[in-house]
């Protein structure tokens, strides 16, 4: 006879008051299987925890996102934000699709070229440019996206020095309802900063003007504020093409749209709030196609939206380490990803499953990762499943800024895995050893010998 | 045009008729004393201790359901549940919180067989205290200023905006008026914490509270519409007391926001008269209020009316309700057997 | 030693707890009320039948897949509970 599972005996006290936080406690689905590839079998081959990233999802998005412009606007173009994920399977994959690259350090402009990014499709952003990235950037006819006057004339200076032109782009901030306001990047709509660069780059014959770009915000779930953005961009083209004769080749709308990840002290789950990327497609290109701007000379749209295309594709999974009750008698469990490797959940409440099924009881719990730092809280109050110690769990929409933004503190970061489309493993980063960080290190020769 | 010869099932949520109360118990009022449906009253309950669902008389059977704030998908499984027993003809939400939720899932609702009316999305948006500065703007309308914030480093710019006293309010419900910075900040931590953000906060307004509750049928018309003054408000801020008046200015302007609007469902319009005679909109809320049978009382079965629209039904508008009604909110203690609050609490259902 | 003294001690649940066979409990000299899951209810009921830890690791480890080591962990962990919800007569 087998053994029926057994489950750890809970007691809750029921709460009477009015209202709590939960009304009928919900089952949390576990989730044993991505792209049809067993969890549990991944951790016991490549260790926990474990990063794992899901081509297919990843194309998937892509291509919904693409679609959802192309039906809309005759000239999209979408280019990978770097910063999001620039694991090279992650970029590469984005290349596959077509799109080009939207970098900010000259770190990452070197990754693209090293992609094998035709350097012309690379959009250089942000205002760490150094002189020398402009140098590199100038001789490749990349596009760069010009953040302030200062760069403006450093970069005249740099065609002068090199005699050749540059291609360049302003990018523009603006009031679009939303706050906060970004306005510490780029030049300034309202207050004309942005056409009085335009103009300034107009009368340059050692720049050729070829797109307008804006960012207007991250995690952004109101399409209006697109709407707007859109037709600023719109208009200042409109107004290069009167007083110039200038037809600008792109309109670059750049991301922050919202993933569907759940933003701490949101009442909805971002599930139910995120808009589509036909929700933000219809708003962004209503308002393009709605200018003046003319039927045959419509610009390029370009997109660098990250967040969105990527989030849903990343899992991070684990094992349990421990549980514990808290002083006031909640249970805490302790899992071996802790904020070193999921630096998002700093703003989101993660969905995080367990891998094994479990009954439908569940404990209100605290989610604590392995660090030995008050602040390592992956989930501050969630009911969950009875988990026990060398159990699974699974936190989804990882995809976006962990693995560029993840620490190497306390601890080493793990391999991560891509799924392929054909339901092949492979590591795509190795395990990060003792040997990896040490070699990095340089110990002064009188430091060479301790005696015990 | 009756369906009296039919029992319908009819699926009513905000059944907490506490000292607070929300709306469920009124309504179930309404349709219990309907002479044109027959209703079986299935209350929503998200609650152990909701008293609607021990009110056997109005209810005929309670299920507890996950909180909206839980998405969409874990609140229809429930549904769909629920809708397997019980066979819901129409389901009347009480809660702002769940209108969201209900909306976006408008089409699955109809294709399970179950029929709502309420207010399109871009209606719930548009209406919303965030952007009730622009819904005046749009539709001609005195609104209080207001700004909507999303952290409360926020609130130390807000002195530049308006003066105190400020109004500092909750996305769904809550609002305190708050007299210095430090009173809103402690406002704005007590509401965010229970929903969320963004938090909204108003330039006070003085004056006296008036309020309307309104039907409208969708294509611009109302269906039915009573003013009341609340006599006095206690300490929470809800009605203890209100008396219908006859005011030509507030329905007029009910007319011209549900015209405008073509506002689809229930709706309660709370409104300011200052010294001056202005009449400022401080909040749209898109459902029928607590006080509902009052209206009932003065004649505008309302409850009736929106369930009628939700069938397709032609409804005509109501011509008239009595000036001067009362009505005076009291509690009652209710005995209830622990075995019914084991029941509900271990099975979410009674 | 220690040991030893937790497997003669029996535990006492709280007299007067009225417990239903769905899990539900309520105690009558405070007025709250608990649940229980399925193998927390078969415990209490192990409990109050006067078993002791060896008796009752013998009966859940036959009937559950658990071993013994773990299954102490887990007891010890509810017993805790209980005691910190005030449903353990320690000095019955």
């Amino acid at each position: 006879m087998t053994k029926l599972a057994f489950e750890r005996p809970i007691i809750q006290r029921i709460n009477a008051g009015l209202p709590s936080k939960y009304g009928l406690p919900r089952h949390i689905e576990p989730l044993s299987h991505i792209e049809g590839v067993s969890i549990r079998e991944l951790l016991s081959r490549y260790g926990s925890p474990l990063f794992i990233l899901s081509e297919s999802t990843i194309r998937r998005t892509y291509r919904d996102a693409h679609r959802a412009f192309s039906t809309r606007y005759p000239n999209v173009q979408f280019a990978w934000s770097y910063k999001t994920n620039y694991l090279n399977a992650v970029c590469r994959t984005f290349h596959q699709e077509g799109s080009w690259a939207e970098v900010v350090s000259g770190f990452e402009y070197d990754k693209a070229i090293a992609n094998g990014v035709p350097p012309e499709y690379i959009l250089f952003n942000g205002p760490d440019k150094t002189r020398d990235d402009l140098q590199k950037a100038i001789k490749n006819q990349s596009f760069i996206h010009i953040d302030h006057f200062d760069e403006l004339y450093e970069i005249i200076a740099l065609t002068k020095e090199l005699n050749q032109k540059a291609r360049v782009a302003i990018r523009v901030n603006m009031d679009t309802g939303i706050y906060p306001q970004w306005d510490r990047f780029g030049f300034n709509y309202e207050n004309g900063e942005a056409w009085d660069a335009l103009n300034r780059i107009m009368a340059s014959t050692q720049l050729e003007l070829v797109g307008l770009h804006t960012h207007i915000g991250t995690y952004m779930m109101s399409t209006e504020a697109y709407k707007t953005a859109a037709a600023k961009l719109a208009a200042l083209a409109v107004g290069l093409e009167r007083k110039h004769k200038h037809h600008i080749r792109y309109i670059d709308i750049g991301g922050g749209f919202a993933s569907r990840n759940t933003l701490r002290g949101a009442y909805y789950p971002g599930t139910d709030t995120a808009p589509s990327f036909d929700d933000f497609a219809e708003a962004i290109t209503s308002a393009l196609m709605s200018s003046e701007l003319k039927p045959e000379t419509l610009p390029m749209l370009i997109l660098e939206t990250g967040r969105a295309l990527i989030d849903d594709a990343g899992y991070l999974t684990g094992t349990v380490l421990a549980n514990k009750r808290l002083a006031d008698g909640r249970r805490a469990t302790i899992i071996d990803a802790g904020v070193n490797l999921l630096f998002t959940s700093f703003w989101y409440d993660h969905d995080i499953r367990p891998v094994e099924a479990t009954s439908e009881q569940t404990e209100d719990t605290t989610i604590y990762g392995p660090l030995c730092m008050n602040i390592d809280v992956i989930r501050g109050s969630i009911l969950f499943p009875l988990l026990k110690k060398g159990d699974h769990f699974v936190i989804k929409r990882v995809g976006a800024y962990n693995n560029t933004q993840w620490l190497q503190f306390i601890t080493l970061r793990p391999k991560v895995v891509m799924i392929d489309t054909q339901g092949q493993v492979h590591v795509v980063r190795k395990e990060e050893k003792l040997e990896t960080i040490n070699a990095q290190e340089v110990v002064p020769v009188h430091l060479d010998k301790i005696e015990w | 045009m009756t369906t009296l010869d039919k029992t319908l099932t009819i699926a009513v949520s905000g059944i907490n008729n506490i000292d607070s109360p929300g709306p469920g118990i009124p309504v179930i009022r309404g349709l219990r004393e309907s002479d044109k449906i027959r209703a079986r009253i299935i209350g929503i309950a998200y609650e152990n201790l909701e008293p609607g669902a021990y009110m056997h008389d109005h209810v005929d059977k309670a299920y507890k359901m996950p909180y909206p704030s839980d998405g969409v998908e874990s609140y229809l499984e429930r549904l769909r549940y629920i809708h397997s027993r019980e066979h819901i003809d129409v389901l009347i939400p009480n809660f702002d919180s769940e209108l969201f939720t209900l909306m976006k899932s408008e089409k699955i609702l109809t294709e399970m067989g179950i029929r709502t009316f309420l207010p399109t999305l871009a209606q719930f948006e548009e209406r919303h205290k965030a952007n009730l500065p622009d819904y005046g703007r749009k539709y001609g309308v005195l609104v209080a200023n207001s700004e909507t914030l999303t952290s409360i480093a926020d609130l130390n710019h807000i002195r530049e905006k308006m003066e105190f006293p400020i109004v500092v309010k909750g996305k769904f419900y809550d609002a305190y008026i708050a007299y210095d910075l430090e009173q809103a900040r402690i406002y704005f931590n007590r509401i965010s914490a229970k929903w969320g953000l963004p938090i909204v906060v108003q330039e006070f307004i003085r004056g006296t509270e008036v309020n309307v509750i309104a039907l409208g049928d969708g294509r611009g018309n109302t269906i039915g519409a009573v003013p009341m003054r609340k006599q006095y408000i206690t300490d929470k801020g809800k009605a203890w007391g209100g008396i219908t008046l006859a005011d030509d200015t507030m329905m007029e302007l009910t007319q011209k926001i549900m015209h405008a609007t073509k506002w689809r469902g229930g709706m309660e319009l709370e409104l300011i008269r200052t010294k001056k005679d202005e009449l400022y909109l401080i909040e749209i809320n898109p459902r029928l209020p607590a006080w509902v049978y009052l209206a009932v009382a003065a004649g505008q079965n309302l409850p009736e009316a929106l369930v009628r629209l939700a069938l397709g039904e032609a409804v005509q508008p109501f011509a008239r309700y009595d000036v001067g009604k009362m009505f005076i909110r009291y509690s009652y203690d209710m005995i209830c057997e622990l075995r019914e609050f084991e029941q509900l609490s271990t099975h979410g259902e009674l | 030693m220690k040991a030893q003294q937790l497997n003669e001690e029996i535990m006492k649940i709280k007299k007067n707890l009225a417990i239903s066979d769905t899990g539900f409990v309520f105690d009558p000299s405070t007025g709250d009320s608990y649940t229980l899951n399925p193998v927390g209810l078969e415990l209490i009921q192990l409990i109050k039948s006067g078993q002791d830890l060896p008796a009752i690791t013998t009966h859940i480890t036959g009937k559950y897949d658990v071993d013994a080591i773990a299954f102490e962990r887990y007891y010890l962990d509810f017993i805790a509970t209980l005691r910190q919800m005030h449903l353990i007569d320690d000095n019955a």
